[in-house]
């Protein structure tokens, strides 16, 4: 069914047509409306069995939900920024102990200084965790993924974060459609998982692993994760027998004779495909590649649909500080050779225009682009605080040192 | 019992034999076909208060709910003795997450069985005083302030054992850790107002909290046992000797964790929605010298030289929990009779 709806309420739908059994959830901005939405669902007897617990922090909400899938119930949460990073230690858990959990991420900044824009540090930090990670483009996407995600994750026994950028898709209002319970239902079948904790089999999981097998069990981790790209083709085409959309890994756009190509992650797709067709009218090759899995990285993919790329720019929502870009490594892994940018863009919610891609993109294309760019930098702003610095080297934090400077405080 | 009175002061020990008790009555230890949750085989270290306390609790948990039982266990000594992979001491299902999350864990494996309308399978969560009263407490707060249908049990050794014997908020003043060392005319662990859990648990209102230790395992029984009659979030705090971090003898174990009673350092009592409903009493009570000298923890309190303040100090503690419990106000129980 078509509607008007905002991205949270489309997710928390999806979701609920996923029929899970335990919902924690602990509030953190951008993801609550879709928290809120199912909780409403819960109260309202429309998801019953499904048990909804506010639980007192991310990381009980992300210990429920490995308590409750270790027991054999379909589990689902969301969360975001500073509190992925709160779970981090039960990221790793649940993906150790192959727990299918299913959890939104929508996409903000980490602190400090807090920030509760859109970018992907959040999700960028835990891309080892062994969550296979799907990023939407848009709400339609978001809804297919999280569809997806429940089924890819229990076939695997993997547990999948569905990210989807904060406000910019959770709080929009965008036409969604969704899928109707019957295709879903026959989409996905129960949940059941070979090994739970029941008294009818009594198992221990969770032993303390030594040196002579840790290899092989994360070995084992490695090739489950790739296995999703094999799998994620099939299951896609399944999906799109029911929604009429196929999601892909990897999807490149306007890539044919493109000699520039930008890889991206996120909704700023929607920005990069406009710039790319106004180039492209004026008659500049530029084309964009649009990765939806990032855990597993799909290697291959990526290297196809950069097969005739003289250059590429990878446009990254998040910083590794002290080396630049995270995606740019994986990318320039896929395709050695070739001249590869970083342009890190949009932190903390800062916009990304189609005015500064287009002007970044030209730059590209002209070879006049700097291994590492930050779009939109105010260089003012950072040239003072560098000087200052330079000048008296006294620890202190960024945004505050701006500020005292402005003040005119001393040094 | 054909009629014949037993006196507890018959057997010295205050334990009374199984050999003498009714049937009904016998600890269920004593039942051949006991679930043996956690078997033989283990690693822990002999004598060690934790796998006493955790095998009593678990087979009564089993007895009270006719094996129907989920346990999820804390990082932890108990943890890592019982399951070097590809082993395990653990029969009943049984799995192991975090060292912070066995609370949270244990509400979710109880919320899926809620879901799926298994509830007769009951949920125990179990961990170290580490686990319990420091990294786990805010899992083990929310647990209790949602009144999730969890038991979770604390086995009380007073200090990060498996990290090589760290002070945890569970330990007491004065003791000797590897992180509250003596040096000079510094005495061990510092003297503070605690973290007393079994209250703190008790200030969340929640059905039952009780304390026990493995000095009294039908108590430990007959608390276990009750815990499973009831729903929503119970709590019981179980004081476990190590021998290893105590620097007491292997053969010790019981007798100081019934020392540590009878000196008022350790109350033993119930408490159901807030309310203390029954103390054990002290029967015999003995100075805090006679437990702490069993203890190399608290070596330097008696030599070179006696430091008398400290054990005063400690000894005040003790008259604290004695006065604010009421520890002896029954000074007949030495006569009272166990027959029905
Ligand atoms: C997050 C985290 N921090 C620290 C540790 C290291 N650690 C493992 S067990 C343990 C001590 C456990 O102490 P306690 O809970 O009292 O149980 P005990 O071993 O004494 O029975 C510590 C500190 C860990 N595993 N995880
Ligand atoms: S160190 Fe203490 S708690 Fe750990 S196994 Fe040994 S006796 Fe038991
Ligand atoms: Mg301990």
């Amino acid at each position: 069914m078509r509607s008007q709806i905002e991205g949270s309420r489309a997710v928390a739908e999806a979701v609920a047509l996923c029929r899970p059994q335990v919902i924690p959830a602990y509030p953190i901005s951008p993801q609550t409306h879709i928290v809120e939405a199912l909780s409403e669902r819960v109260a309202s007897g429309a998801l019953h069995p499904c048990v909804f617990i506010n639980a007192e922090s991310e990381f009980g909400a992300m210990s429920l939900a490995i308590g409750a899938c270790a027991t054999g119930g379909r589990s689902y949460t969301a969360t975001a920024s500073q509190g992925l990073l709160f779970m981090a230690e039960a990221l790793y858990n649940a993906a150790g102990l192959g727990l299918p959990i299913v959890m939104t991420v929508a996409n903000r900044a980490i602190g400090a200084p807090i920030n509760i824009w859109n970018d992907h540090s959040d999700a960028m930090s835990q891309r080892d965790s062994g969550w296979v990670q799907l990023y939407a483009e848009s709400n339609q996407e978001a809804v297919d993924l999280h569809v997806l995600a429940f089924r890819l994750a229990e076939e695997l026994s993997l547990p999948v974060m569905v990210c989807m950028d904060g406000f910019v898709l959770t709080h929009a209002v965008e036409p969604v459609d969704l899928p109707d319970q019957a295709g879903v239902d026959a989409f996905l079948p129960p949940f059941r998982p070979r090994q739970v904790l029941d008294p009818v089999a009594p198992v221990s999981i969770g032993a303390m692993v030594g040196p002579e097998a840790f290899t092989e069990v994360r070995y084992l981790a490695h090739v489950r994760q790739l296995e999703v790209l094999d799998r994620l083709p099939d299951l896609a085409g399944e999906l799109a027998a029911l929604t009429g959309r196929r999601i892909s890994a990897v999807t490149p756009y306007r890539c044919d004779d493109a000699d520039t190509v930008v890889v991206a992650l996120g909704s700023v797709l929607g920005t990069l495909k406009d710039t790319v067709d106004e180039l492209r009218d004026e008659g500049l090759p530029v084309g964009v590649v649009g990765v939806t899995a990032f855990r597993p990285f799909p290697v291959r993919a990526v290297a196809a649909a950069l097969a005739g790329a003289r250059r590429v720019v990878v446009l990254e929502r998040a910083l590794a500080a002290g080396v630049g870009g995270i995606v740019t490594a994986d990318v320039r892994a896929a395709r050695p050779g070739v001249a590869c940018r970083t342009v890190v863009a949009g932190l903390g919610g800062r916009p990304v225009t189609r005015a500064s891609l287009r002007a970044m993109l030209l730059d590209a294309v002209a070879d006049r682009l700097e291994p590492l760019t930050f779009l939109d930098l105010n260089r003012e702003v950072v040239d003072r605080e560098l000087a200052r610095a330079a000048a008296t080297r006294r620890s202190g934090p960024a945004a505050e040192n701006i500020l005292h400077d402005l003040a005119g405080g001393g040094r | 019992m054909n009629g014949q009175r037993t006196f507890f002061y018959q057997v010295g020990t205050f334990a009374v034999g199984n050999r003498l008790l009714d049937p009904a009555m016998r600890a269920g230890q004593a039942d051949p076909d006991r679930a043996n949750a956690l078997t033989s085989g283990h690693r822990a270290c002999q004598g060690c208060g934790e796998a006493l306390g955790a095998r009593y609790v678990l087979d009564a948990a089993m007895r009270a709910t006719g094996g129907k039982l989920v346990v999820v266990n804390a990082t932890g000594c108990l943890e890592v003795f019982s399951t070097p992979y590809p082993e395990t001491s653990w029969r009943v299902p049984w799995l192991h997450s975090l060292f912070g999350n066995a609370p949270a864990v244990a509400a979710g494996a109880a919320a899926t069985l809620r879901a799926q309308g298994r509830d007769d399978v009951r949920v125990i969560g179990q961990g170290g005083d580490g686990g319990t009263v420091d990294i786990g407490f805010g899992c083990l707060s929310g647990m209790f302030e949602r009144n999730d249908d969890v038991l979770f049990v604390c086995y009380d050794n007073e200090a990060y054992m498996n990290t090589g014997v760290q002070r945890s908020g569970a330990t007491p003043p004065a003791a000797r850790t590897a992180t509250t060392p003596v040096v000079g005319d510094r005495s061990g662990n510092r003297f503070g107002q605690g973290k007393d859990l079994p209250v703190i648990a008790m200030a969340h209102r929640i059905p039952y909290v009780a304390t026990a230790t493995v000095a009294d395992l039908r108590d430990l029984e007959a608390k276990v046992a009750h815990a499973m009659s009831l729903h929503g979030a119970r709590y019981l705090h179980v004081l476990v000797p190590c021998p290893l971090g105590w620097g007491t003898a292997s053969g010790d174990t019981v007798r100081v964790a019934r020392l540590a009673v009878e000196s008022g350092l350790f109350p033993v009592f119930e408490a159901e929605h807030g309310e203390v409903t029954a103390v054990r009493p002290i029967r015999r009570r003995v100075p805090v010298a006679d437990y702490l000298r069993l203890q190399t923890r608290y070596r330097h309190l008696f030599t070179p030289t006696r430091c008398d303040d400290v054990l005063d100090a400690i000894g005040a503690v003790a008259e604290d929990n004695i006065r604010r419990y009421g520890l002896i106000e029954h000074r007949d129980v030495e006569h009272r009779e166990v027959s029905p």
